[in-house]
């Protein structure tokens, strides 16, 4: 009885009130603020460590897997073990010919599609404690290790910005494109 | 353990003793820090010595100290002042052991790499409480300071912009219920042998909360996308930089750039001060600490979507970019390690979703899957979401093999085990959507099996 008598006054107060609001104010329909700042390409440059398989925007510098031995040694082994053989974490070293076995071992020789995101991967997120920290042709040095590891790329052959995308990973052509189904 | 709390509920509660569970957290610790609310307040001294001053004044009165009172019903929280407010809620004390299980496959070496896996056994309908909120880290989660964190947009864009976390939250926001899964979610039903722990230490990798934000086409309209721009590389701001590749069409469908879970700011693990939300997708797609998206002609083939988050195929190929969540559903309730006390009515509950949209249908067997009955659904008008479903069930106390099989608007139905399992390379371990099945033995313990 109560709730009968009183929720129709309610309503046309709260209708009122919005008809009054309404002729207050008039929203700026379907208008988002627009308040994203301009940055310069410079700023952009410091934040941009992504490298796709064509090489944009690998940096400057080089690296052997000859001087990539001493920044592992230093920064990977604990890890990823002598010789990337792995254990604690991931093993890097291996397993081309195993992945249509039954005990595939997935490593960047067997199973990595491109030798940029390896570069790219170590550069933003390795060593795990202390990422960022490496300098780029320490990156290119132990990425080139690591390939040389894996019988990819010669023991004194230069990795740089022209070179590391050239690079043909064993398994570039194992994956199947699902985006487009 | 708390004895107590396994004598009270034992019946459709999990033997957490068996899970590689997170310590519980101290209570009276984290009170004490909370808010200086809870600190023993002086009020109540006061309220109690007024207390003990009525007393002595009745008895003064000569009015006889009532025995009626002494033995009328009340349990003795019924006969103390209750505890003080405090700043920040807590479940209660008795709730303590409903913790996260934890997943660390690097142990110490990386103690924030892995995944928190939502104890799904022990919640009930649809909203995940964000602490108990799945996580998927790869080099733990990052102390970020909103004033100090920026979103840039960049790349095949006519404009790069920045966006501070102040202006992000002037934009107009949008809030959905999703679920976020991640692709790795039930390897451990991929082990040898069916392993007896948890239905969520097992298959615990989804949860579902309500996400507010600002739509990403938003932004992206504000940059102005370049007609080459094909897809978007995000990136978060932890520190492995975790980034993954997404299809601009995703992007300006139903894309969020979320701030707010279930009211409150993004808890840190789960992306604080701003994360991406890619609905239905693979979880670690939904970029937490989203710190850069940058417009690109193609795939950027980061670590994260080569050498993980590929699908290997018995042939040695891999299927790659398969972004999509399959339909899937897990009973909880009764689940592996609970135990049926007697035989007798039943409620089974249990949780279904798909990444393609809405569920349409849950079916249940407590026959092994000879015969199957359709399930009540709740929530299932939502695309993207947990469902509830629930079914009646008498447990005569002979020996029973519990399924759900969930089919999604798009008709999908989960796969049986073995056939999932047929599809890929021994080691797959993503996007394990197979049926899960529960044996309840003739003494009324659940296990985890193989059907």
């Amino acid at each position: 009885m109560y709730t009968s008598k009183w929720i129709p006054i309610a309503g046309i107060v709260v209708i009122a009130a919005a008809a009054l609001a309404a002729c207050a104010v008039q929203p700026p329909a379907g208008k988002p603020p627009a308040l994203g700042a301009a940055v310069s390409a410079e700023e952009v440059a410091r934040w941009d460590i992504s490298i796709p398989p064509s090489g944009a925007g690998l940096p400057k510098g080089s690296g052997t897997a000859r001087l990539g031995l001493q920044v592992y040694e230093q920064k990977c082994l604990a890890c990823h073990g002598a010789k990337g053989v792995g254990k604690p974490a991931d093993v890097l070293v291996g397993g081309v010919g195993s992945l249509a076995s039954k005990t595939p071992l997935r490593t960047v020789g067997s199973y990595w599609p491109y030798a940029t995101t390896l570069f790219d991967y170590v550069r933003r997120a390795m060593p795990i404690a202390n990422p960022l920290s490496l300098s780029d042709d320490e990156v290119y040095a132990v990425s080139a290790y690591v390939l040389f590891l894996n019988g990819i790329v010669g023991e004194d052959s230069q990795m740089n910005a022209q070179t590391l995308p050239q690079v043909k990973m064993p398994n570039r052509d194992g994956f199947v494109d699902m985006s487009r189904r | 353990m708390d004895n107590r709390f396994h004598n009270r509920n034992a019946s459709w509660r999990s033997d957490l003793k068996e899970s590689p569970v997170a310590k519980p957290r101290d209570m009276k610790n984290h009170n004490s820090d909370a808010s200086p609310t809870t600190q023993p307040s002086q009020g109540r001294r006061v309220f109690l010595a007024q207390g003990a001053a009525l007393v002595t004044g009745a008895a003064s009165t000569g009015i006889a100290a009532s025995a009626n009172g002494q033995s009328l019903a009340g349990q003795p929280w019924e006969r103390v002042y209750g505890a003080a407010f405090t700043g920040y809620g807590q479940p209660s004390r008795f709730e303590l052991p409903v913790v996260r299980h934890l997943l660390r496959p690097y142990g110490d070496l990386a103690p924030g790499s892995g995944a928190a896996l939502t104890p799904i056994e022990s919640l009930e309908g649809i909203i995940t409480p964000s602490s108990l909120h799945n996580i998927r880290n790869h080099s733990g989660t990052p102390d970020i300071d909103p004033k100090q964190h920026q979103l840039l947009l960049h790349g095949l864009v006519a404009r790069p912009l920045t966006f501070s976390m102040e202006s992000l939250w002037r934009y107009p926001m949008t809030t959905r219920t999703y679920f976020i899964e991640c692709s790795g979610n039930s390897l451990r039903a991929l082990l040898p042998k069916p392993v007896q722990i948890p239905a969520g230490a097992i298959h615990g990798n989804i949860s579902c909360s309500e996400w507010t934000g600002v739509p990403l086409r938003m932004l992206l309209e504000e940059t102005g996308l370049l007609p080459q721009a094909k897809w978007l590389l995000a990136e978060g701001a932890d520190s492995a930089h975790m980034s993954r590749s997404i299809p601009v069409e995703k992007a300006l469908d139903d894309a969020l750039v979320a701030l707010y879970q279930n009211g409150e700011r993004l808890r840190p693990e789960q992306g604080y001060p701003v994360r991406l939300l890619l609905p239905g997708w693979e979880g670690n797609m939904s970029v937490k600490w989203l710190r850069r998206i940058k417009a690109t002609d193609g795939p950027t083939h980061t670590k994260d979507e080569t050498s993980k988050y590929t699908d290997p195929l018995p042939d040695g190929r891999a299927l790659q970019f398969t972004f999509e969540m399959g339909v899937k559903s897990v009973i909880t309730r009764p689940s592996s390690t609970m135990t049926l006390p007697r035989s007798g009515l039943y409620e089974i509950s249990g949780i279904a979703w798909s990444g393609a949209g809405r569920i349409r249908r849950v079916e249940v067997s407590t026959d092994g899957g000879a015969t199957w009955a359709d399930a009540a659904l709740t929530g299932e008008e939502r695309s993207k979401c947990l469902v509830r479903f629930r079914l009646p069930w008498e447990w005569t106390g002979q020996a029973a093999v519990v399924q759900s099989r969930a089919t999604d608007q798009k008709g999908q139905m989960q796969p049986p085990r073995k056939e999932w399992i047929a599809q890929y390379a021994p080691d797959n371990r993503f996007h394990n959507n197979s049926i899960v099945s529960w044996a309840v033995g003739a003494d009324g313990s659940v296990k985890n099996v193989y059907v």
